[in-house]
């Protein structure tokens, strides 16, 4: 663990929240920018690096929509970050357990989706 | 790194990367000119350009994203006249609804709807969006017409409801304005009408706005303007970090209030409350609870089913008698339309707060599909929940987390709230599908906004209306079908009359009255602004209502406008934007304050709660209050109940079909 104990440390305000809404993979984003052009509540600013995933600059402005992911070219490049305050369980008949996105020890997923 | 957090953590500082434009100036001039590009305003276009008018569309956000149903729709309504399947009359299903709040909605944008809605729908297909199940996923089931391939929801008797793929409207929506050569300004906030003169109560002869990247400011010139900007949200609550959670609509209207300084006339804006509860959610973790869930069974903690009563209080035995009217009702009523909305409960019948505290049930309550049929599960969790406005994400990010909707049960969120997936209509309710959970905590839903006659024209010349910018103005089929006719309309209007004359001091007024959080690097944001008006509605304008709580709430607004022109301050254009709006917000909390003081009575209808006039609905208030703005006074007026007439004649009239 990195305790940044022979860093300097500076300071900065609190960030707005969520602080990540969305999450980019670098390894398939292209840096198309598409995503900044649709967002609805234009949250993201494109990269200063060409090629490179946009900024989330007003992360707590996110409506959560998904247009990003839903206009995205490239499948796997965004991913909606479930904020702490959406963890609405479900409770499976068999076992009594409840479950919710982000959980611990999430189930596999849903091998035959209804549609 | 891709958030702004790390870049400053690593000591790195981000330059905004659009060129700075304040103060310059950009005209454009069209024909028509169209506020706002989400359902109503694409429809608008749309229509006015295959009129012939060269129409210009300005857009805060993205036309091919953008507005409340630009993510998505599960369901058209009022799909009536024309429709095949339908044995009801556009008439009689309007004045149902019409009745069921006595004459408190806007029967001219319901009866439209209930006439074109159909052939609205037929049209988007022809634009590329999907209506029906060309796939054969849900081949035999009740609620599909196996002819049409249509599948329709709610009443599977009178079919006027249909389910929908409508992930893929807007972007249809998007590429018919682009073919009709429709003028599209993205990341353009229209702040401010034009009028002749420069003078409210003219004609309105354009708009002004401003880039919401660049802050460049635009002069639109037009012989007619469509008002089709959303209702605007943020008013009692605004908590961004909850942003996701809370609101139905993007939160980033100001609505149209931009009228409102034009001198145009509004209605119902007392409507306009805070109703009840602010924790409404999660709307994304689950959908539309009281339509997209519909009918889910629903159980309590220890699997006892609450069974759905028809309006008479008999249990419903099945599943299939939940989507078909009880004996004796000709057709199910749609879904807002009821007075349910304000708690009204039938007599006799016992609410599941008080089944729960008897200890009839135990908590939590679930929607529990996989005691359903095997269509009605996959058309709830599957069709429904993953093409509705923001849920689509949550198809897929349950999925992925595993929910099955053959083994899991999902869990109310509000753990005894009547309006909890699909609840309503369980124990307590008619068989309806009534539902105020959109309505909750935002403005005008079904709420207050611009008075229009039957050509979808306001109080001012050369100035019509779409969508949520009407007062009581509906969800998706009727933002579609009102900005149809109302583009109709101003195109027509359109073509008798010249170009107005922009006035210099109207363009330098808004300027001014734009930019003044430029100027300064510190002082209030648009986050404290909000926060501001939100205390002062949440406790001034609450409930129940009283003068002189409301009056010391204006005195509070008019304080609150002063620190905005003396200490408000936006670094950035985006910041600006909202500032801008946000002064909006605080226009609308003025005129709903205003709108309220002039109502000296309590009204179920409304939803209007006073204490000081706690008397329901009393035979002289039953009417309509509108106010205006007049050389900076509030003009007060009325208009009777039912002000529309003859629905049919009325429509046909004035239709221009």
């Amino acid at each position: 663990m990195n305790t940044k104990r022979d860093e300097e440390v500076y300071v900065f305000p609190n960030a707005p929240t969520p602080t990540r809404p969305v999450i980019f993979d670098p390894d398939h984003c292209n840096g198309c920018n598409k995503c900044v052009s649709v967002c609805i509540m234009d949250i993201l600013l494109p990269n200063p690096e060409k090629g490179k995933p946009p900024l989330v600059v007003f992360p707590d402005e996110c409506w959560y929509d998904a247009c990003c992911e839903l206009h995205c070219p490239e499948s796997n490049a965004i991913r909606l970050n479930y904020p702490l305050m959406w963890k609405v369980p479900w409770k499976r008949k068999e076992t009594g357990d409840y479950h919710w996105v982000g959980e611990k020890n999430p189930l596999p997923p849903n091998p035959k989706p209804p549609v | 790194m891709d958030s702004l957090a790390e870049y400053a953590n690593a000591g790195v500082t981000v330059k905004w990367p659009y060129p700075i434009r304040y103060g310059e100036e950009k005209e454009v001039t069209g024909d028509v000119l169209v506020l706002g590009g989400g359902i109503a305003g694409c429809w608008a276009a749309i229509s006015a350009a295959k009129k012939g008018a060269n129409v210009v569309l300005v857009e805060r956000a993205a036309t091919i994203a953008s507005g409340s149903g630009g993510p998505g729709c599960d369901h058209w309504s009022l799909a009536i006249t024309g429709n095949p399947a339908c044995p009801l009359t556009a008439e009689e299903v309007s004045e149902a609804i019409i009745d069921s709040l006595e004459g408190h909605y806007n029967g001219i944008s319901t009866y439209l709807t209930a006439r074109e809605s159909y052939d609205t729908l037929l049209e988007l297909e022809k634009m590329g969006a999907k209506i029906r199940d060309t796939e054969d996923e849900f081949k035999g089931a009740a609620f599909r017409d196996e002819e049409t391939k249509l599948l329709y929801a709610y009443d599977y008797t009178n079919k006027f409801t249909v389910r929908v793929w409508g992930n893929t409207f807007k972007p249809a929506l998007y590429k018919e304005c682009k073919r009709l050569g429709v003028s599209i300004q993205d990341r353009v906030m229209a702040t401010g009408l034009l009028t002749e003169g420069g003078n409210e109560g003219n004609r309105v002869i354009g708009a002004m706005g401003v880039n919401v990247r660049t802050g460049e400011f635009m002069v639109f010139k037009a012989k007619a303007t469509v008002m089709c900007t959303a209702r605007s949200t943020r008013v009692w609550y605004s908590p961004t970090e909850e942003t996701g959670l809370y609101y139905l609509s993007p939160p980033t209207a100001g609505g149209s209030t931009m009228a409102w300084r034009a001198g145009a006339e509004f209605t119902m804006m007392e409507k306009t409350h805070q109703a009840g509860t602010m924790i409404v959610g999660p709307c994304h973790g689950a959908a539309h609870p009281g339509n997209t869930w519909f009918p889910a069974t629903m159980v309590d903690a220890k699997g006892k089913e609450i069974p759905y009563v028809d309006r008479d209080n008999n249990v419903l035995k099945t599943v299939g008698e939940r989507n078909r009217p009880s004996p004796g009702q000709k057709f199910m009523l749609p879904d807002h339309y009821r007075t349910d909305e304000y708690d009204f409960i039938p007599p006799g019948t016992m609410t599941i707060e008080e089944m729960v505290e008897k200890g009839e049930y135990t908590l939590p309550l679930f929607a529990d599909l996989t005691r359903m049929p095997e269509e009605e599960r996959r058309v709830i969790f599957g069709l429904m929940v993953g093409q509705e406005s923001k849920s689509r994400s949550t198809y897929k990010y349950y999925t992925e987390a595993g929910f099955d909707p053959e083994k899991d049960m999902l869990q109310g969120f509000q753990f005894i709230a009547p309006y909890a997936y699909g609840i309503t209509g369980v124990g307590r309710r008619s068989p309806t599908y009534a539902s105020a959970l959109g309505s909750r905590n935002v403005r005008t839903a079904y709420g207050g906004g611009l008075v229009v006659d039957w050509d979808l024209r306001t109080s001012l010349d050369g100035l019509y209306a779409a969508g949520w910018s009407i007062f009581s103005g509906g969800a998706h089929p009727e933002a579609a079908c009102t900005g149809k006719y109302a583009g109709r309309h101003a195109a027509e209007f359109a073509t008798g009359i010249s170009q107005g004359d922009v006035d210099r001091k109207q363009v330098e007024n808004e300027m001014r009255r734009i930019y003044g959080s430029t100027k300064r690097n510190e002082g209030i944001d648009w986050k404290e602004l909000n926060h501001g008006i939100n205390k002062v509605m949440q406790v001034y304008c609450g409930e129940p209502k009283g003068d002189e709580l409301m009056k010391l709430g204006l005195d509070l607004l008019e304080d609150l406008k002063w620190e905005t022109d003396t200490r408000s301050f936006s670094t950035d254009p985006h910041k600006l934007s909202r500032m801008i709006e946000t002064m909006e917000i605080l226009t609308t909390a003025e005129m709903i304050l205003h709108a309220s003081m002039a109502r000296k009575a309590s009204s179920k209808y409304l939803g209007f709660k006073r204490w000081d006039y706690p008397t329901m609905d009393p035979e002289e208030w039953r009417k309509f209050i509108t106010i205006k703005q007049e050389a900076g006074q509030v003009k007060l007026g009325e208009l009777p109940l039912r002000y529309w007439g003859d629905l049919a004649e009325n429509y046909e009239a004035h239709c221009l079909l």
